[in-house]
């Protein structure tokens, strides 16, 4: 017989018996469809638990709650008794359509959220009835939760990861539906808090129900929860700021001066952390971002203000340093080179602190940005603001600390080439930029670069760089940069005793007490817009500074009033645990700053420009 | 004008199905990997379907640079071939890259490249140069015996390698010596050797030296009346126990643990931790879930899951009778079968003994790819790591099949310039 007929004979009767063969798998036999739909195989992502936030007294500030997405299979799903599903989850037929159609646009074998972050309260309600709709399934999952409503904006929200994000990922780890920190120390520090996805693959059969783990879980792998975090935060502190300021527009930051540590940052208006977590985010998120209060600005770090009368002893520093003023030396100042509240007469620099006299400082500055280096009073400016801004940026101003919260604004400091573009080069000179000597005109600065300049005060010249997180899984962080701001200490002995003054006599009267010596210097910032802000900064004790504080009130007057007093009740928290000063607390819980009552001691650090003309001549 | 008359020459019914095949296959690659999660396109290379596709366009380089060559070169290199082929499977052996537990590739940077897929292509040449001599005796048992090694050598090689299913396909090359004249007993033989080394690595030793000389004593006394075949009978069962011998001796004594597990999951594929056992179950349960029809392209179920070993390689088939459905399936088949008997067609017609012998080759090396990787996900034969031709996913195989069947329809397309020579 043909050797070649009989393989191709051999090849054909092979290619039949798989046609026959596989006729009776895929056609005869049902076993095989049955096995199938019984061996749908679920990928269940587990997501870990992310880290919990404590303060620095292990009070515990943020935590995880459980909820609970409902997912779909819309092809195993059944729409008859969708009505009584309705019921259950609370939702109109008409919804239920909507969704069951959009989870059927995405796939319809595949598992799709059809109802978001289930409170735990309703989904109690709906478990063990759940188990009766085929095609729909619960995936636990957890959203934050907040022990207190503070300090909304400085924690910052979770949120899903959007498809940008996830774009730009280069380390390739969040994939759609993972949690992210969006906004403050959850944004910054995520790569702790987040952990790491688990993931389980389990057998379901059409009913959905669970039949057991894949493969004995050989390829489950378990999430790892984040890590904890501990601030540097004072929770009680921190509740005790913002309830001073509710009601009121502004930003208060405390800090440890010895260790640079936030012992509180408060912002209002605020919000409450909890209602950008869990399933109406979207909506109160569209809420807060509209409201026109912009509860969303953090202001300790991102509102800026002119620094005001408390930029009197960073003049005060930089004139010493430079040796244009004596620790004793006694200037006359009769008054008129600029509008001024204190009374005219012979200052040094600790008077001029207490009184907050401005033409003192026209004088000082003006002996800082001319020291006679050249002839020119343009070039010889020049001269005098470079060495100005230089240390004006060691003082932390006009550029970001380097705080470890998101969004830090770094203010504002004019610098030579600012004011070259102003008025054009050697255009300018001390007379136009005079207004910077008592913390007017383009300086801008941020309650906490205040707060650090006064922890500079009490450190007597360094500042360690304000930070919030003090451990990570109970490993402290790494010691902080010393930064020193090049001003030698002795001369921060006459200023601090001015700033005694100004509470003991001066316009911080109100943040006076009778067991703690209190350094601290108020501003009445003007405000083209409006009522003026109030501003004051202060650290105590005098001789072992525990606590420096600098507040903000917007549009509250006087520096006196509104941010001394809630500045002062802050540090007396701090370091009494307890308010004795009742009476003052009820004064700023009430916030009634207003001028309407007789104040003995207050003066109103008032930039009252005189045609620049006028100024220009006295100054020839 | 030669390039145009040679379009005229050749086979379009095989380049048809071929391109067929290629796309068939690039297109369930996609289908196995396909997730609407993440919706690649068919051409991302960093999948296996865009990668596919680069193999696909340089293999269509490869077939233009065969179709240039002149086709007389093949019969000139062909032992150059093969022994450069060897040699190679020698050193994969000592400098290759382990691959799921064998030892079968060589990693070159990022490139990686199977020798073991082009000796099948230098196997086939030596064997159709080595019997195209008009000088030999294609019957002569000498002849037989060193066209049997020359095929044997290498299943060996990779056999040490770890690759039984690699070994299978060389062993399919018997096909030819029984075409070109091979008496049936020595393919009945063949069969034997095959069954008792399999019978070693599943029964005691002892056991079968006692069943071999029970049988051999059997025939003997009941068959045999001559002294002749008394022999021959008592010469076999003596070669068959020494066999036995020696490849336990070499199962146990020469070969590493790791080697000799290789060996021993090619009688028990669910002695591999990777679980082909239940992989067989899950390809029949993707199959069998396919009904006449199937599920549609891309709605497959069961064959989506990335954890699957060899989804988009050795077990392509499973996506194509689930998403396709029987009548899908078989009209692979049917396009397997045409391919198979017109490859076969061609043979019978050339003038050169080795054009002939070359595409019984081809054909073998086919045949026994396709019958034994769809025998396999329908769960008719044990697994063997071997891939369906053009269809699997893979860069070394497609490139070696293209090279096996366009050197033949290359000289398919030549095969009347032979007899003006001759």
């Amino acid at each position: 017989m043909n050797r070649s007929l009989i393989i191709q004979v051999f090849i054909v009767m092979v290619g039949l018996t798989f046609a026959i063969r596989l006729l009776s798998i895929q056609i005869f036999n049902e076993d095989y469809k049955l096995a199938a739909e019984n061996n749908v195989i679920q990928k269940i992502i587990d997501y870990p638990y992310r880290g919990l936030v404590y303060d620095r007294n292990n009070s515990l500030m943020v935590f995880n709650t459980p909820v609970y997405d409902l997912m779909i299979v819309p092809k195993e799903a059944e729409l008859k008794d969708s009505t009584r599903l309705c019921q259950l989850l609370q939702i109109t037929h008409r919804e239920f359509i909507e969704k069951y159609e959009k989870a059927r646009s995405f796939s319809p074998i595949l598992a799709s959220k059809f109802m978001e972050q289930i409170p735990n309260s309703l989904f109690a309600s709906i478990q063990d009835q759940l188990v009766s709709f085929s095609g729909f399934y619960a995936l636990p999952r957890t959203v934050r939760d907040y022990s207190s409503p503070v300090m909304a904006n400085t924690i910052g929200y979770v949120g899903e990861v959007d498809r940008r994000t996830i774009r730009n990922d280069t380390t390739n780890y969040y994939k759609s539906g993972d949690f992210i920190g969006i906004t403050g120390v959850e944004k910054e520090y995520e790569k702790y808090l987040r952990g790491k996805r688990g993931t389980r693959y389990q057998m379901v059969n059409v009913q959905g129900v669970v039949k057991g783990a894949f493969k004995d879980g050989e390829y489950d792998t378990v999430p790892i929860p984040g890590e904890n975090i501990q601030l540097t935060i004072d929770l009680e502190l921190q509740e005790f700021a913002e309830k001073l300021l509710k009601g009121k527009v502004g930003g208060v930051v405390a800090l440890n001066p010895a260790t640079g540590e936030i012992l509180a940052i408060a912002s209002y208006p605020s919000y409450d952390p909890a209602s950008l977590s869990g399933r109406d985010r979207g909506k109160n998120f569209l809420e807060i971002q509209n409201d026109t209060l912009k509860p969303l600005f953090n202001r300790p770090l991102q509102a800026t203000y002119p620094p005001g009368s408390m930029f009197k002893v960073v003049q005060s520093l930089i004139a010493l340093e430079e040796g244009m003023l004596g620790p004793n030396e006694k200037i006359m100042c009769e008054g008129g080179l600029i509008g001024d509240h204190a009374p005219p007469g012979l200052y040094d620099v600790r008077r001029a602190i207490e009184k907050s006299s401005n033409n003192f400082y026209f004088k000082v500055f003006k002996r800082v940005i001319q020291q006679g280096y050249e002839e020119s009073a343009f070039l010889d400016s020049r001269i005098g603001l470079e060495k100005w801004h230089d240390y004006i940026t060691k003082f932390g101003l006009g550029r970001k600390l380097g705080v470890d919260i998101p969004n830090e604004s770094p203010g504002f400091a004019p610098s030579l080439s600012y004011y070259d573009r102003v008025y054009g080069e050697n255009r300018w000179k001390f007379s136009n930029i005079y207004s910077l000597s008592i913390g007017q005109g383009e300086l801008l600065v941020t309650p906490i670069q205040m707060a650090n300049l006064c922890a500079i005060v009490a450190n007597k010249g360094y500042y360690i760089t304000p930070h919030i997180v003090k451990s990570i899984d109970n490993e402290p962080l790494k010691s902080f940069a010393r930064n020193e701001v090049g001003i030698s200490e002795e001369h921060f002995d006459p200023v601090i005793d001015g700033m005694e003054q100004v509470v003991l006599y001066g316009s911080g009267l109100r943040a006076r007490m009778p067991d703690i010596s209190v350094c601290g210097k108020t501003s009445t910032v003007e405000n083209p817009h409006g009522e003026d802000h109030s501003g004051f900064m202060g650290f105590a004790p005098k001789d072992n500074p525990q606590i420096a504080v600098a507040a903000y009130v917007e549009n509250a007057g006087w520096g006196a009033r509104a941010a001394a007093a809630t500045a002062s009740l802050i540090i007396e928290k701090y370091l009494n645990g307890e308010i004795k000063r009742t009476w003052l607390e009820d004064y700023v819980l009430k916030g009634d700053f207003a001028d309407k009552k007789v104040e003995k001691v207050e003066k109103k650090d008032t930039l009252q420009l005189k045609p620049l003309k006028e100024v220009a001549a006295t100054l020839q | 004008m030669r390039e145009n008359q040679l379009i005229y020459r050749l086979d379009w019914l095989t380049i048809a199905i071929y391109f067929a095949l290629v796309i068939g296959g690039w297109l369930s690659i996609y289908a196995a990997e396909y997730n609407p999660d993440i919706n690649n396109s068919i051409f991302n290379f960093s999948t296996s379907a865009g990668r596919q596709f680069v193999w696909i366009t340089t293999s269509v380089g490869l077939i233009t640079f065969i179709m240039l060559l002149d086709f007389r070169i093949y019969d000139t290199i062909s032992y150059f071939v093969y022994g450069g082929m060897v040699l190679l499977l020698i050193a994969v052996l000592f400098f290759g890259k382990e691959v799921a537990g064998s030892k079968s590739w060589f990693g070159i940077g990022s490139f990686e490249f199977q020798p073991s897929e082009f000796a099948k292509f230098a196997v086939c040449l030596a064997l159709a140069r080595y019997f195209s001599k008009s000088t030999r005796k294609t019957s002569e048992l000498n002849v037989q015996i060193i066209g049997f090694l020359i095929f044997v050598v290498p299943l060996v090689l990779v056999v040490l390698q770890g690759d039984a299913g690699t070994a299978i396909v060389f062993a399919s090359l018997v096909i030819v010596l029984f075409k070109e004249g091979m008496h049936p007993i020595f393919l009945i033989g063949a069969i034997g050797v095959a069954v008792l080394f399999i019978l070693t690595l599943l029964l005691n030793q002892l056991v079968l030296i006692i069943c071999i000389s029970a049988i051999a004593i059997l025939i003997i006394g009941l068959v045999s009346r001559s002294l002749n075949k008394i022999l021959v009978t008592i010469t076999t069962a003596i070669i068959a126990i020494a066999f036995v011998f020696s490849v336990d001796f070499i199962l146990t004594e020469v070969l590493k643990p790791h080697q000799q597990k290789r060996v021993m999951s090619l009688v028990n594929p669910n002695a591999d931790p990777l679980g082909i056992g239940w992989n067989v179950t899950q390809s029949k349960i993707a199959i069998g879930s396919g009904g006449w029809f199937g599920k549609g392209y891309l709605e497959g179920t069961q064959t989506k899951f990335d954890f699957v070993p060899k989804q988009t390689t050795d077990f392509i088939f499973s996506t194509i009778g689930e998403e396709q459905g029987w009548m899908g399936s078989v009209l692979l088949i049917a396009a397997f079968t045409t391919l198979l008997v017109r490859l076969i067609f061609l043979a019978n017609r050339q003038k050169s003994a080795f054009a002939r012998i070359y595409g019984y080759g081809v054909t073998s090396i086919l045949f026994i790819h396709f019958a034994l990787n769809i025998a396999m996900t329908i769960g008719l034969f044990p697994v063997i790591g071997i891939p369906l031709p053009f269809f699997s996913y893979g860069g070394s195989s497609l490139w070696g099949f293209t090279l096996l069947l366009f050197v033949f329809i290359k000289l398919d397309a030549h095969r009347m310039q032979v007899l003006q020579r001759m």
